[in-house]
């Protein structure tokens, strides 16, 4: 293509025409503008004048010079103009078409397929072997292939949820010989890139397309004084930009929803924002995930695990009989170790266990009513932890000495014992190192804790089970009982530092935290992890969805430790990984990530993702000759004095015409997407047009085109029902799920777009409303001709998936053969629309559906399926034009109108079967009652 | 059509109630009509009583003025006659000249205005006709039906009229109409061989705006109305200064001529109202005797 600047030429060879514009000026400027012939009876006086000068003779230059613009703009028009062509890819070759595919491609990944599609198809048409790696993936052996080979598999290629590890590695396994190189970066710079890069340039040519569209990264919350300290940054940095961080969690029923919403700004030059989100316990308890809201990435998303959530520790202390004395008091030590990590209660047994708590601690309490003990038991039963502390009370009284107590892991010996005071013999006993299967392990036993006193353990056969720490010289230190789903651990020594050091060291609030009493810093330490198994329960895709783990393998803390450090990799991918008491969150971006954007060599040719859109000027280049046309006209009419001074009513109307004319092709054509902004009126008018007749109705999703294509759609099918059966419809409505009511409507079509934003919680409980009543929705994900429902492999797949996860829908089957709906009004095999394979769901037939003796379909006699999933992009068959001409082709030849006559059909069945239900059903008992009347 | 023409001009000559005020205004010094000739003569009206002459039939003798004296006296009547108005409309090929569509043509106005003069001068007794043999003056309402025809018909194929006096009776008064674009020797010919005759009367220049204006610009091949003369501009609107410079002289040697002869001149342009032009008509045949 001939390129002058940006802009190229589809047929070049017209321009030689513009060398005749300096001929068309030698001819024009010899012919004269053609007089005007008048009547006038002064011509008595003319006779004889003559004219000052001979110059009007001639065409006035300016006049030239417009007539040579608008002719040349034809030429230049017919020339074929083009914006910012797409350039033929030169080379030859084998074709290497590397994607990071990391969470940060998730952002606009249908647009990189497009891309390494278009290279895809290139490559096929000019006959080079084209390979497609994902950096992401372990490396392997790379080969190219044909193209066909290639191109179907594109579709189904998503990005991982993590970044490459190290991208050098794939530098041994690059084939042999040259090949060029297309980079699908996404816009980070991640470890090996360089070595990669250089590799690359080595074999060829090397082509970047980086994206700049701007990445988000959310860091992972932390818990800072009272408040969730939310940061994210974001790449690259820029003016100041504002994101909402929305806080996810489970309501109280259990479904998962937008619990809090946070706005974030980035101050200009910022890279990072960070905003404080103060929320309720209860509330942030139930968080599971922060996101960006609006972004699709996984990057955008952090998980959360156990270290944001705040334990309820409900503290019950002995009687306060020595007031004033708080560093005795045997709770003070418990509160101080506590209250920056847990949400604190104090009260009466009773009043504390109806809040629920986490933890209850009983320090030195030896008495429990039998009330309070069956409440406490039946708490413990329910998971529940009681931690116990000795003290004076407790071992003065019997409390656990001849049978065990059900609140105490251990019988008690009477009286305890006293070491290293100043009645007593031997030293203080110091801590003997925590055994292997304790909870405790790990911990260092610090010399400087030291016990005085402490209640004994009866020597019963379980003690050494039981215990989970133990003193120098043997005896328990602390015991531990399983109760139900709970437990009961006592500590034999005080809360307060009468009886031992414990309190005073650090290793009390450790082993607080060990035992899920307070809640671990936000950062697992290595040891910490390592020596278990970590399973992941939940993991998210690159998109930041979360999926079920499935049957995903463990992995040891070693890794896990290590994935935490250094980001999540293939073995690891971002998740909620489940220890044995504890879960850890593995998110994409830690909180120490930067993002850093790659640097690529100076001359790589890199380009934006956005390739400046190829722009076919030549409408444009036309006009303006148009209006140069135009506005000779007028010029003409200016010079050979027929517009004198717009004097005279011809001239007018001559201008006033050009100048509706000149308008008329100006005007942008782009009323479509306004319609579907414009307000609903707040009156009954919408009401009164939704029910004054029978209107089908469709969500308006925001896409123009989809819509006007879904309302002509219907308008086709109204036209067909109109004509084969008593249903007459009144015109399509679009609705807007998030203001309009929908009650008015038996039937929603529902066309499933990628970029229509999920409805609000209010919207979907109006929609779950409508399900419930009686409405039917058809999604339709018009995706039937590329991959149909099979596990959301396109964009709009996923989009549906999302969109009905707040929906209250049944399970669902696909549709049997003996469905009501294959004969409400015609009897159907299959259920086509522009696209045909694809499978239709509706609501399953209950399980105890059979099929009686001599009948052709089993008894279904109950329930309409409130919702129809299928892919085939049937509105699209049914669209007409405003001439009632079908607007898009369907299929091929007859074959084509056929499938067309088969979705007007299903059209008809699927409006009849909203209308009359299992009224068709219902005609399998006629027999019956037949025979019965005939009796 | 002439039933068109006269009943417009009717409507015009009715629709003058300020100009018949005025007209009967000065009926009280100037009877239109049967004018006094402010001598003895034929007439109803007593002029003057004098001395019997020898000649005078004694039938003649007024006796109850003579009772009075010793003489005998003749009383006289004044002399009555009614006044011949000659009206001229050029009815050339360049009176059907109209610059705009919605203005009548100058040849119509030029008519309008003739038979409005005639239809005051007939209900005021006077005798009009036209120049030409072919309506020689007479009173009378069927005088004006004549009148009607034949300037409805009025067709002429030269491209400008020239005044002809023939009809013209002496002494009478004429109105000529025309746009005296052509050429002013006949004119001056005509006003001249009226004068001697005793005629007195008005020139009336009829113009269409466009004609006083030159509202044009512009490559222009100017034609005479029946094509036979044609002058051909590149740029019309520098011709306009020195048009209007030879249309002034031209209306001053109107002026001129009418000065000599005693006529009365005036231009009535076809975008004024025709009353401004009938009234100065009316009062120029007042004024003229």
């Amino acid at each position: 293509m001939f390129m002058l600047g940006p802009i190229g030429f589809a047929t070049p060879l017209l321009l030689l025409g513009l060398i005749a514009l300096p001929i068309l000026w030698l001819l024009l400027r010899a012919v004269p503008p053609a007089p005007i012939r008048r009547r006038f009876p002064g011509v008595a006086l003319l006779l004889g004048l003559q004219d000052d000068d001979a110059e009007a003779d001639k065409t006035p230059w300016w006049l030239l010079l417009l007539r040579m613009a608008a002719i040349a703009a034809a030429i230049l028009a017919f020339a074929g103009p083009v914006l910012n062509p797409k350039q033929q890819q030169a080379g030859s070759g084998p074709l290497l078409i590397a994607m990071d595919a990391t969470w940060a491609d998730a952002r606009d990944w249908p647009r990189r397929l497009d891309r390494a599609a278009a290279l895809v198809d290139e490559a096929g048409r000019a006959g080079r072997p084209v390979a497609l790696v994902r950096l992401t993936d372990a490396p392997e052996e790379i080969t190219f292939q044909s193209a066909d080979a290639l191109a179907p598999r594109l579709v189904g290629i998503s990005p991982h949820a993590w970044s490459p590890t190290d991208s050098a590695a794939w530098v041994p396994v690059l084939p042999e010989g040259g090949f060029d190189t297309f980079w699908l970066s996404d816009g980070l710079d991640h470890p090996g890139r360089e070595a990669l890069m250089a590799a690359l340039s080595a074999k060829g040519a090397v082509t970047v397309y980086e994206s700049p569209r701007p990445v988000f990264a959310l860091h992972p919350p932390r818990f800072n004084e009272g408040a969730i300290a939310i940061a994210a940054s974001r790449l690259p940095v820029g003016a100041e930009v504002g994101v909402e961080v929305s806080a996810r969690g489970p309501d109280p029923s259990g479904i998962e929803r937008e619990l809090a919403r946070v706005p974030l700004r980035f101050a200009a030059a910022e890279a990072r924002a960070e905003v404080a989100l103060s929320l309720p316990p209860e509330l942030r308890n139930r968080v599971t995930r922060f996101e960006i809201a609006g972004l699709r990435s996984a990057g955008a998303v952090s998980l959360t695990d156990d270290s944001l959530k705040r334990r309820k520790v409900a503290l019950i202390g002995g009687r306060e009989d020595r007031e004033g004395l708080q560093l005795l008091s045997p709770t003070h030590y418990l509160r101080q170790a506590l209250a920056p990590v847990a949400d604190l209660m104090e009260g009466t047994i009773a009043d504390i266990l109806l809040a629920s708590p986490d933890v209850v601690i009983m320090a030195d309490i030896a008495r429990v009513s039998q009330t309070d003990t069956d409440a406490l038991l039946d708490w413990l039963d329910g998971g529940g932890l009681l931690l116990r502390f000795a003290g004076p009370a407790l071992a003065a009284s019997d409390v656990s000495r001849i049978d065990e107590d059900p609140l105490m892991p251990v019988r008690l010996r009477e009286g305890g014992r006293t070491v290293g005071g100043a009645m007593s013999w031997g030293e203080p006993k110091s801590l003997a190192p925590f055994a292997e299967d304790s909870p405790f392990h790990g911990l260092p036993a610090p010399d400087d804790v030291t016990v005085t006193a402490q209640v004994l353990a009866q020597p019963d056969p379980d003690l050494a089970a039981r215990t989970i720490a133990a003193l120098a010289d043997g005896t328990p230190l602390v015991t531990r009982k399983a109760v139900g789903q709970g437990q009961v651990v006592l500590v034999h020594v005080t809360a307060n530092a009468e009886w031992s050091t414990l309190p005073l060291s650090g290793l009390f609030v450790q082993m607080l935290e060990r035992l899920a009493v307070s809640t671990r810093p936000a950062a697992p330490e290595a040891g910490d992890l390592a020596g278990q198994i970590w399973v992941p329960e939940v993991v998210l895709d690159a998109y930041g969805q979360p999926q079920e783990a499935g049957d995903m393998p463990g992995q040891p803390g070693e890794a896990l430790a290590e994935a935490i450090a250094s980001g999540p990799g293939p073995a690891l991918p971002p998740g909620l990984y489940a220890g044995s008491d504890r879960r850890i969150a593995l998110n994409v971006v830690s909180d120490e990530t930067v993002l850093a954007a790659s640097s690529w060599p100076s001359g790589t040719v890199i380009e934006g993702l956005e390739a400046p859109k190829e722009q076919a000027l030549k409408g444009l280049v036309l006009t303006v000759g148009l209006v140069l046309l135009m506005v000779d006209i007028l010029a003409a009419l200016l010079v050979s004095g027929r517009l004198s001074g717009l004097g005279t009513g011809l001239g007018r109307k001559a201008a006033a015409m050009a100048m509706v004319m000149a308008l008329t092709t100006l005007t942008p054509v782009d009323a479509q997407a306004q319609d579907t902004l414009a307000d609903v009126p707040k009156d009954d008018s919408f009401a009164l047009q939704a029910t004054t007749g029978l209107v089908l109705a469709y969500v308006l999703t925001g896409d123009g085109r989809v819509d006007e294509v879904t309302r002509q759609g219907l308008i086709g099918l109204g036209n067909v029902l109109f004509a084969r059966t008593s249903v007459e419809p009144e015109a399509p409505i679009g609705v807007d799920i998030e203001r309009d009511e929908l009650a008015f409507f038996p039937f929603i079509y529902w066309p499933v777009v990628d970029s229509q934003p999920l409805p609000s919680a209010a919207a979907y409980s109006k929609l779950n409303d409508y399900l419930r009543t009686g409405g039917m929705i058809l999604f339709d994900t018009r995706d039937g001709d590329t991959a149909g429902l099979s596990g959301g492999a396109t964009p709009e797949g996923r989009h549906l998936q999302r969109l009905a996860a707040g929906l209250n829908i049944p399970p669902l089957e696909q549709i049997p053969a003996d469905h009501v709906l294959t004969r409400t009004f015609y009897l159907l095999q299959d259920f086509p629309g522009r696209a045909v394979r694809s499978p239709v769901w509706v609501e399953a037939a209950p399980p105890d559906a059979e099929q009686v003796e001599g009948m052709p379909f089993r008894n279904l006699n109950d329930g309409v399926t409130p919702v129809i999933i299928g892919g085939n992009d049937w509105a699209g068959a049914w669209a007409v034009n405003g001439a009632g001409a079908p607007l898009l082709p369907v299929g091929r030849g007859f074959a084509g109108e056929r499938q067309r006559e088969m979705a007007y059909r299903f059209g008809i069945n699927l409006v009849m079967h909203v209308l009359t239900g299992n009224y068709k059903s219902d005609q399998v008992h006629v027999p019956a009652l037949l025979d019965r009347l005939g009796q | 059509m002439s039933i068109d023409l006269q009943s417009r001009a009717e409507t015009l000559g009715q629709s003058l109630p300020p100009l018949m005020a005025e007209a009967e205004l000065l009926a009280a010094t100037v009877m239109m009509g049967e004018h006094g000739r402010r001598r003895a003569g034929q007439g109803d009206e007593f002029w003057q009583y004098r001395p019997v002459n020898a000649g005078d039939s004694a039938r003649s003798i007024d006796w109850r003025r003579s009772a009075r004296s010793d003489g005998h006296f003749v009383r006289e009547r004044e002399w009555q006659a009614a006044q011949s108005v000659t009206l001229w409309v050029d009815p050339s090929k360049s009176m059907a000249f109209s610059g705009d569509k919605a203005r009548a043509t100058k040849a119509d106005r030029a008519s309008l205005l003739a038979l409005a003069v005639a239809v005051l001068l007939l209900r005021a007794g006077e005798r009009v006709g036209l120049a030409g043999d072919a309506a020689p003056p007479r009173p009378g309402r069927a005088q004006l039906v004549k009148l009607a025809v034949i300037l409805s018909d009025a067709e002429d194929t030269a491209e400008y009229g020239a005044p002809s006096t023939t009809g013209i009776v002496s002494h009478g008064r004429a109105v000529f109409l025309s746009d005296f674009f052509g050429d002013l020797a006949p004119v001056e010919a005509a006003l001249t061989a009226a004068a001697d005759r005793g005629v007195r009367g008005a020139l009336v220049q009829v113009l269409d705006p466009a004609e006083e204006e030159f509202p044009f610009s512009g490559r222009t091949i100017f034609e005479s109305m029946g094509g036979a003369m044609r002058h051909e501009t590149q740029q019309a609107g520098d011709l306009r200064d020195r048009y209007l410079a030879r249309l002034a002289e031209r209306k001053d040697r109107l002026a001129q001529l009418a000065r000599a002869t005693g006529w009365h001149v005036t231009t009535h342009h076809t975008g004024q109202p025709a009353q401004s032009a009938l009234l100065w008509i009316y009062r120029a045949l007042q004024g003229g005797r």
